[in-house]
């Protein structure tokens, strides 16, 4: 493979690289092996249809329905499934808890695993050497950064996603919203707080 | 193979880049996402030949490149190693073949992201560990596409989860074969992989192959194996 364009530089300007993704989208059009409109739907999915807000709603309802959290820390597939989400890299989902003991943070040290069904893509920090280097070793310190201190006391798991198994974070519901309804307490639940690297609060 | 991708526990990549909150930084990384995608549907290759396809870039390549570098670089390999695109149409841009396979429709895209690729696969053996064991990590040094990472190799952990059979992911990249494996959620204590510096979490969970695990006993009886070795 050491005619491939990508050896010969490193760390190729935009122009460059545009230029080469350019080139291989109208090979592989013209030789039909992608079409268009598949490559068209396929971004729009991931940027506009499969996000955060699906892991919201699945955290909301746990907030408010104590028969549905049992059932999304006993079988997550199924308890998010019955909430309409699944499909590509959300096959086998795990849901793991933060408490006031025990604090749970999710990384993929060796590539991106994420749960994209109720998160969507992850960002672009997620998959960059820092934090899968940092984030096994080093959690408190990345938590930190995030502006998270956690009590010394507070037990912290991280979770790598090295298998097909993917990860989602219950977050620990905010003090103060006993008022609030599932919609309301859907709005606080960030996408950081399910990878574990936010704490929430209702912002009163 | 333990790859410049094998990052867990390494030092020096300096704080986590906050600023970068989007999935796709740059336009032409939607393209890349959605070719890496379209082209994965056309059934030449499976997603752990696909991983190992990134994993393979020189270490120079893949720790200055981008994330969406990586993928570019990963399709460009799979495309040529399986004969859809030749070297000279890659450099060229220019078709001169016609391709043996032909694009998922919109429709059938729909179809597979919605369905997935489920890994789970009945057991073809009964499990050799139970929720509880000990168990250490293989301290082997493959050269193909594996799930271990070099940091817990040679550690004990307790198994916290048993999730049934799976592809086995080194076996599916070598070969393309579904070899079901069972896999275990293995939990380890923070300063068994950190020692007592350094380190400050309390546990780092794993989903580990069989195949990649030795009993306490069978790590053992290989430590006395070795003994008095010079």
């Amino acid at each position: 493979m050491g005619n491939l364009p990508s050896d010969h530089h490193h760390h190729a300007p935009a122009s460059e690289i545009e230029e080469r993704v350019k080139k291989l989208e109208a090979l592989l059009i013209e030789k039909k092996l992608v079409d268009p409109q598949s490559l068209d739907k396929l971004v729009d999915t991931y940027e506009h249809r499969v996000g955060p807000k699906n892991g919201a709603a699945v955290v909301a309802r746990a907030w408010v329905d104590d028969d549905f959290r049992q059932a999304l820390l006993s079988d997550a597939t199924s308890a998010i499934a019955s909430l309409g989400y699944g499909g590509r890299q959300g096959e086998h989902m795990v849901c793991v808890e933060n408490t006031r003991d025990t604090h749970n943070m999710v990384v993929c040290t060796l590539c991106s695993c994420y749960p994209w069904p109720v998160l969507g893509l992850p960002p672009a920090w997620y998959k960059a050497s820092s934090y899968r280097a940092r984030a096994v070793s080093e959690p408190r310190d990345v938590l930190k950064e995030f502006g998270v201190e956690l009590p010394a006391q507070v037990e912290i798991k991280v979770w790598d996603s090295t298998a097909e198994i993917r990860y989602l974070v219950l977050p620990m519901r905010p003090v103060g919203t006993e008022g609030y309804t599932e919609e309301q307490l859907a709005e606080l639940v960030t996408r950081d707080s399910m990878i574990g690297v936010d704490v929430l609060s209702a912002g009163l | 193979m333990n790859g410049a991708h094998d990052l867990g526990g390494k030092h020096g990549y300096g704080p986590v880049d906050q600023s970068q909150q989007q999935n796709f930084v740059h336009e032409w990384e939607e393209k890349v996402f959605a070719m890496t995608l379209a082209c994965g549907m056309l059934g030449q290759w499976n997603l752990d030949q696909s991983r190992f396809s990134r994993e393979r870039a020189d270490p120079v390549e893949y720790l200055a490149g981008s994330y969406y570098e990586h993928w570019l670089h990963g399709l460009e390999i799979l495309l040529v190693e399986h004969g859809l695109i030749t070297e000279q149409e890659l450099r060229t841009g220019i078709a001169e073949q016609p391709a043996s396979v032909s694009a998922a429709t919109p429709a059938r895209v729909d179809e597979i992201l919605n369905s997935g690729g489920p890994t789970e696969l009945p057991d073809n053996a009964p499990a050799l560990f139970a929720v509880g064991d000990t168990v250490v990590v293989k301290p082997d040094n493959p050269t193909l596409h594996t799930r271990a990472p070099a940091y817990v190799k040679g550690k004990a952990g307790r198994i916290v989860a048993h999730y049934g059979s799976h592809i086995y992911a080194d076996e599916h990249a070598a070969s393309g074969e579904k070899q079901p494996q069972h896999l275990y959620c293995v939990q380890f204590a923070a300063d068994t992989l950190w020692g007592d510096s350094g380190c400050t979490g309390s546990s780092v969970h794993l989903d580990l192959f069989e195949p990649y695990l030795l009993s306490l006993q069978q790590h053992i009886a290989l430590l006395q194996n070795h003994d008095g070795v010079d």
